[in-house]
């Protein structure tokens, strides 16, 4: 009676509906996770960038914001809305690389735990049909090769090796893959000192002149511009005091610069004051802040004698218009011509001059440019005003340029003009004078702290390593397998034969010459293969 | 000696025409033989190794090679094969010429020659060229490909001739340190080899459309280009040794950054689009690692790299005004 195959079907189990909401977040998941979003999402990153460099931004230059709102006053407070001036701290730029973070992060958590699993795992044993692998040689009469020796060799040539039995299973190129995952981690930590340094960093910028009276302190007042952290408290700043003492310039004969270097006295707590250089590629390294050096002009020094005979002298710094140094600024005195009786001064005879200083002034009229930036023929063209400055009401304004709604309004009247040479004086129409006693030099510098920027070396250089051993490295796999003689006799006679197979698990076209190489060496002779491709 | 840089110039702008002809000579008159050595020789090698750098460099095709020639000529014909060599050799010597250009305008100005743009345009398209030639030594089946890349060097070396120009001047001190060797040298070399990149990019899709059997005007093309898949292997095998000299390149810039401008990344314009061509190129190696995207998508996202790195090179440089102004041109 012939067996009859009585199987029933396995009992199917009930159908258990998956929950909804469970699988839609773990079918998000795993799409965001995926090299398609990945590749959405770099793509995105690299657009997104584009109206950073277009648009002018505040960050970069703030002036270049200002003047694209006076140029376009209808689309310039849209496009502020839209985060288009503040492009890499707006929501939706930091949407975009937090998304690309979090997918990166889903992606290289399993990776790397399947990474440390087949690095701690052995090399997988020998596939049955060798011949079938990319690279297959039949090793006949392989001499006194043996499995140990094989096993040996391939240890010395620094492959992974498990000996099974009668099979010898070799793997290399980890370093591909663990390379790999340390760029995408450094990726992270990059990220991270990133954060760090947004958070703990402050900078100040400021102009500093030389001279004893013009020195100043590390402390947030004394910035002209600043910006801490949020985690940064004003006491945090370290105290330290600079003072400049000597700015050197050298410039060919064309005004192009040639050289810049800043002397400075630096007072730190707790260390007695020293001397320091400091230039444009070297900056001040102080202790817990480094101090840059971004431009340098010059401040004229102008004596101001008033009706009363009293003298002030002022020391204004101007502000370089073009690269020979062509500077425009203002010297204000507004509490000259005091009463002499009663010492209160009157807010109507405030005077301050405008001014347009050239280092090297042309030959002849019209005084408007400087011919180079050394000082070889200086001169000031002082345009003198009298009248209200228009401090008193409090509205901010720059000190670089006069109320212009004063002038408009005929509260400050201009009352001549004048070229000086240093040293001349001027005599005004109401009899006071201004002298033009020379200028001093001053110095542009940005005082900054980043303490995520030791993070984001250290991650650099990860990230430069992981990134060249994962497009260098190569995986495979070689496997030498004792082939059985026919008959089952058992090879005692001294002759072996051994089959060898060999898979690239990645585009690795040299591997038929390594593979090659290795069986040579396994032979320990050459010309005793016969080998196919 | 800073004139006759600029004699070498025209002369290197000249040999690069030469070259170009002849590549375009060689195109033509190839495919009306009756010999058919190409077809003799054995398959493997019309088939490149990719991925540099191999150092085994010898040929292993994962699938047999579509025949460069196709469904037309069989074969180079003698005055094609002569055209072929003339225009290597005019190669040979435009890039020689080339060399001197920098290395007479470095001794006039008694500094490395890439300080300002003019200078940075010879030297980019230098290592295109010497990277041109370093490829075709090892591949000698990718010559056709020469016609295209005599083209870029020939077009960009007339822009900076003619545009560029700047006479001889020291560096301003802002460039004057160490790090400009360092930055300014890897950022050219990588520029170069990416933009060399470029070529086979562009010719893998002539090539794919001919290969699916298109014969309108851009895919005939690459009737004589070997197959669409060894162009693959070329682009990623440049662009993958370029991608980690460019990253080192950044990273010494946002160095130099942090010393001469205290900090070391700020989205300069010249910052932000290195950026994008980092993400572009870094797109490129994800694409190609994914199996689900086209190869065709791959090439296309190679050549936006590219398009980036031309604007990187010319349109910062002479649109937006940033501290990376050294360009010299006004």
């Amino acid at each position: 009676m012939t067996a009859v195959d009585d199987r029933t079907a396995p009992p199917v189990p009930p159908e258990r509906r998956a929950n909804p909401a469970l699988a839609m977040i773990r079918n998000s998941w795993r799409q965001l996770t995926s090299m398609r979003t990945a590749l959405v999402l770099l793509f995105l990153l690299a657009i997104a960038a584009i109206p950073g460099s277009v648009l002018p931004q505040r960050s970069v230059s703030a002036e270049d914001v200002a003047g694209y709102f006076a140029a376009h006053p209808t689309l310039a407070p849209v496009l502020d809305r839209l985060g288009a001036f503040d492009v890499f701290a707006s929501f939706w730029f930091s949407a975009i690389y937090l998304l690309l973070f979090v997918s990166l992060v889903g992606c290289i958590l399993p990776r790397l735990r399947d990474h440390v699993r087949a690095v701690r795992a052995a090399p997988p044993a020998a596939p049955r049909r060798l011949d079938r692998l990319p690279q297959h040689a039949l090793i006949a009469d392989a001499g006194t090769a043996e499995l140990s020796a094989v096993a040996d060799l391939l240890r010395r040539r620094r492959w992974r090796v498990s000996v099974r039995g009668e099979a010898v299973a070799a793997e290399k190129g980890y370093l591909k893959e663990a390379g790999n995952l340390l760029f995408h981690l450094a990726l992270i930590a990059m990220l991270v000192g990133v954060g760090l340094g947004s958070w703990y960093g402050w900078h100040g910028n400021r102009l500093l002149i030389a001279g004893k009276d013009s020195g100043f302190c590390d402390t947030l007042e004394q910035y002209a511009e600043s910006g801490l952290g949020p985690r940064v408290d004003p006491a945090d700043l370290p105290p330290f005091c600079l003072q400049l003492t000597d700015f050197r310039a050298t410039y060919l004969e064309s005004g192009q610069p040639e050289s810049f270097g800043a002397t400075v006295t630096v007072d730190e707590a707790g260390r007695a004051p020293r001397s320091a250089d400091f230039s444009v590629n070297a900056p001040l390294r102080l202790d817990g802040a480094s101090v840059h050096l971004l431009g340098h002009g010059y401040a004229p020094v102008i004596r101001y004698t008033d009706r009363a005979g009293r003298t002030q002298t002022t020391v204004a710094p101007f502000l370089s218009q073009d690269e020979m140094l062509t500077s425009e600024g203002v010297a204000a005195f507004p509490d000259v011509n005091a009463d002499p009786k009663s010492g209160k001064p009157d807010p109507d005879l405030q005077v301050a001059f405008q001014g347009l200083y050239l280092p090297t002034a042309p030959d002849s009229p019209p005084y408007v440019r400087s011919q180079h930036p050394a000082e070889e023929a200086p001169a000031l063209m002082l345009f003198a005003y009298r009248g209200n400055l228009g401090m008193e009401a409090g509205i901010p304004g720059s000190v670089f340029e006069l109320d212009q709604r004063q002038i408009r309004t005929g509260r400050l009247k201009p009352v001549g003009d004048k070229l000086l040479r240093p040293g001349e004086k001027w005599r005004l129409d109401d009899s006071t004078t201004v002298e033009f006693l020379g200028t001093r030099p001053y110095i542009r510098l940005s005082v900054r702290h980043d303490p995520g920027s030791g993070i984001m070396l250290a991650s650099a250089g990860f990230l430069v390593t992981g990134l060249m051993l994962s497009l260098t490295g190569r995986r495979r796999r070689v496997w030498f397998r004792l082939v059985p003689q026919p008959g089952g006799v058992a090879p005692t006679d001294g002759s072996s034969l051994m089959e060898a197979g060999g898979l690239p698990r990645t585009d690795y076209p040299g591997f038929a010459d390594e593979f090659r190489g290795l069986v040579a060496a396994a032979t320990g002779q050459a010309g005793a293969q016969e080998g196919t491709d | 000696m800073e004139q006759f840089s600029s004699y070498l110039l025209v002369v290197a702008i000249m040999s690069y025409l030469v070259a170009m002809i002849c590549h375009a000579a060689a195109f033509a008159a190839g495919g009306r033989a009756a010999t058919t050595r190409r077809a003799a020789r054995p398959a493997r090698e019309l088939v490149l190794a990719g991925g540099a750098p191999a150092p085994g460099g010898r040929v292993h095709a994962a699938k047999p090679p579509v025949e460069s020639g196709g469904l037309s000529a069989p074969g180079p014909s003698r005055s094609s094969r002569l055209a072929g060599r003339v225009a290597v050799a005019a190669l040979v010597f435009a890039a020689a010429v080339h060399l001197g250009v920098l290395v007479t305008r470095g001794i006039a100005a008694d500094r490395m020659p890439w300080g300002n743009m003019y200078e940075f345009v010879l030297v980019v398209t230098f290592v295109g060229a010497a990277g041109w030639l370093v490829v075709l030594h090892r591949w000698p089946a990718v010559r056709p490909l020469g016609l295209f890349v005599a083209l870029v060097e020939l077009s960009l070396l007339g822009v900076a001739g003619m545009v560029l120009y700047t006479p001889i001047v020291p560096l301003v001190p802002a460039l004057n340190s160490y790090w400009f060797v360092i930055h300014v040298s890897t950022v050219a070399f990588s520029s170069g080899v990416l933009l060399l990149g470029s070529v086979p990019a562009a010719m893998q899709l002539m090539r794919a459309g001919y290969e699916q059997g298109r014969r309108s005007f851009p895919y005939t093309l690459a009737r004589r280009a070997p197959s669409a898949a060894t162009l693959e292997r070329l682009t990623f095998g440049l662009t993958a040794f370029a991608f980690p000299i460019f990253t080192f390149a950044v990273i010494a810039g946002a160095i130099w950054a942090e010393s001469a401008w205290g900090r070391p990344w700020g989205w300069d314009p010249k910052e932000t689009w290195a950026f994008i061509s980092w993400v572009v190129y870094a797109g490129y190696l994800h694409a190609r690692a994914t199996p689900s995207v086209k190869r065709n998508v791959v090439a296309w996202i190679a050549l936006l790299g590219f398009a980036t790195m031309l604007m990187n090179l010319f349109g910062v440089n002479i649109f937006f005004v940033g501290l990376h102004s050294y360009a010299g041109v006004k």
